[in-house]
């Protein structure tokens, strides 16, 4: 296990160092630098100006300069926010657990509704179920999420009043109180990007299990006498998950994307709305930090989708 | 080769048998089995007539969309205003209208964008063999795993203002927002032309146009190509609706087009904060923006039926 871990490891690693090169290839060839204001500014002479730009080796090549950028990040320096006046470091990492927070109840929830949905409309392809249940999900995955966000703040918040449409850490209560309306602020965010993604996942579902459930095996199982819901479950299920598990971590992108539209609308104190912010201020440093965080989430939930996958089919070996 | 062997049993399955019927021609036969998915059908029509008004509807509906009217402020539908107003009581269906243009415009460019990197890329993996190909498909396959809007608001944030100093506000933006999109969606396409060529360049036809000493530029665009043609179209179609829906969100994000131009997205962006008092505002902006996207899905779902004979029971 740990040796198949490693393994996978070793092939995310250079995935990830392309991305930080993309990364940082965009920043040096995007016109202007961090100290292009220093240039029009009269009050600055040109003199110190050309100082700081060799003493922060803006001048050097841009190989030489990324493997500096590159030695700073593994170092955790990360850069100073201009615009909140903290360590980027700090910045990114306080906001990570609420957006993996999000993400991940999201997950759960899309595949809540994708797996029984899925399985119960591949069970009887065509009847009125699976088209309803497909015309639905149809719909589900039409609707952009910036969409349906705004859709539910207007009828869950502004006409019923039942949910407030912007997240809160400064809720001053304690206890179960506390706990309640974490509970009631995070419905909306976690409703909205979980069923953009369950109405995918249920297509994938039922495709997935339609293969399997006519195969041999499965006739096998039943002529044994088994029992139909331990068929399903114990025989279909497992082996139709194999493509599922593929397919939702190659959507992994969209759900990160989804996270970020998501989280503006309803002001969750995420990443992904600490992006925008930087982006709208300028924030040069956190942009980069944070793309960079959100390119190692993709790639550690690819990894995640490889475990699964190895649990799932005991054809792949981890040794 | 493979296969360059045997040259006569091909011969025999050329004669078709004779006994047929009645006649349908390929590109009837796909017609046929696309109009019997009714929701794509039903869907192509309202695609139609969609871009029927965005292309005639503003020399209809003559409202200029800056006309600023502060005493019909984020007023309801009316017969003056159909979709009613905005803040600055400008008529939202004109606005519409003209938004309409960009977005699907953006939807169908950035689509054109990524089909052709797609396709260059996944011909030069398929016939290509070796480090080549392996070299292509790595590349491709870390794009899937980029996290792509992060990405694309990474991109638009450092080139945008180089960008509109050069072309210009709305066509600097415009050629940004279509590379940059369409540079996100070539890899379904790459892998599936390369999946296509991989069978299709050891098929005999082609074999027999290289006996006839055919150059390999003219085996992937005469022979190679058009019979991998048809899970292209598919994915194309429904990369329109992707693209709709990236526009629509950098617009969304405030990030997207300048603020006078009045994309889908865009609307819905300055409609937001009014949800409690104008909430048609959002309501036709979004419902525009869910109609085309799901209009252009259901036709890729039934082109999928129409090319994929297999697939329809």
């Amino acid at each position: 296990m740990g040796n198949y871990l490693l393994r996978r490891l070793v092939i995310a690693l250079p995935s990830l160092l392309a991305i930080s090169v993309i990364i940082f290839v965009l920043l040096a060839l995007a016109p202007g630098d961090p100290f292009s204001e220093l240039a029009t500014n009269s009050n600055v002479p040109p003199a110190v100006a050309e100082a700081l730009r060799q003493k922060f080796g803006l001048d050097d090549p841009v190989p030489i300069r990324y493997l500096h950028w590159l030695v700073a990040m593994l170092h955790g320096d990360w850069g100073f926010s201009f615009a909140s006046r903290i360590d980027v470091s700090r910045l990114v990492l306080q906001r990570v657990p609420t957006t993996l927070y999000v993400i991940g109840s999201s997950q759960l929830l899309a595949l809540a509704v994708a797996l029984p949905v899925g399985v119960y409309a591949a069970m009887r392809p065509y009847s009125m179920f699976d088209q309803v249940a497909n015309t639905i999900a149809f719909i589900g995955f039409s609707l952009p999420t910036f969409f349906t966000g705004l859709l539910f703040i207007l009828v869950f918040s502004v006409n019923l009043h039942w949910l407030p449409f912007v997240y809160r850490t400064d809720i001053h209560a304690t206890g179960w109180h506390l706990y309640w309306e974490n509970f009631k602020q995070a419905i909306m965010p976690v409703a909205v990007l979980g069923l953009f993604q369950g109405a995918s996942y249920t297509r994938y579902v039922r495709s997935a299990v339609l293969d399997v459930i006519r195969l041999e095996y499965v006739t096998t199982a039943r002529a044994k006498g088994l029992d139909e819901r331990k068929v399903i479950i114990k025989h279909v299920v497992r082996n139709a998950l194999i493509p599922v598990v593929t397919l939702v971590a190659l959507r992994m992108p969209t759900v990160f994307g989804g996270a970020i539209v998501t989280e503006q609308i309803f002001r969750v104190p995420g990443i992904g709305s600490l992006l925008i912010d930087a982006i709208l201020a300028n924030d040069t440093p956190v942009i980069m930090a944070v793309t960079f965080v959100f390119a190692c989430l993709v790639i550690l939930f690819n990894l995640l989708a490889d475990i699964i996958y190895g649990w799932l089919d005991p054809r792949i070996t981890y040794a | 080769m493979v296969g360059l062997t045997h040259a006569s049993p091909t011969l025999e399955v050329t004669l078709a048998p004779k006994r047929r019927a009645r006649r349908f021609s390929p590109g009837h036969e796909a017609w046929r089995r696309f109009l019997r998915h009714r929701l794509a059908a039903v869907s192509a029509v309202i695609l139609l007539l969609l871009a029927l008004a965005i292309l005639i509807g503003p020399f209809i509906w003559r409202v200029p969309i800056n006309d600023i009217d502060f005493t019909a402020r984020l007023s309801g539908p009316s017969w003056q205003h159909p979709f009613g107003t905005d803040d600055l009581g400008q008529d939202l269906l004109a606005r519409m209208l003209y938004g309409g243009r960009i977005s699907l415009a953006v939807g169908f460019a950035a689509m054109s964008v990524g089909l052709v990197a797609g396709t260059i890329i996944g011909s030069i993996a398929g016939m290509s063999r070796g480090v080549v190909d392996a070299a292509l498909m790595w590349f491709t396959d870390m794009f899937l795993s980029l996290p792509q809007l992060p990405l694309l608001l990474l991109l638009i944030y450092l080139f945008r203002d180089s960008l509109k100093s050069l072309l210009g506000p709305q066509g600097g933006i415009f050629i940004l927002i279509v590379l940059v999109i369409g540079g996100f969606r070539w890899m379904t396409v790459a892998r599936l032309v390369r999946a296509q060529f991989l069978s299709l360049r050891e098929k005999e036809f082609v074999e027999a146009a290289r006996a006839l000493g055919a150059s390999n530029l003219r085996l992937v665009v005469r022979h190679i190509l058009p019979n991998a043609l048809g899970p292209v179209i598919v994915a194309g179609t429904i990369d329109v609706a992707a693209a709709i829906i990236a526009e629509s969100t950098l617009s969304f994000l405030g990030l997207g087009f300048p603020p006078d131009t009045p994309t889908w997205g865009r609307l819905l962006y300055d409609a937001k904060d009014y949800l409690d008092i104008a909430p048609h505002w959002a309501l036709f902006a979004g419902g525009a923006i869910f109609l085309a996207v799901i209009a252009i899905n259901f036709i890729g779902d039934g082109l999928r039926d129409a090319f994929d004979p297999r697939k329809v029971m």
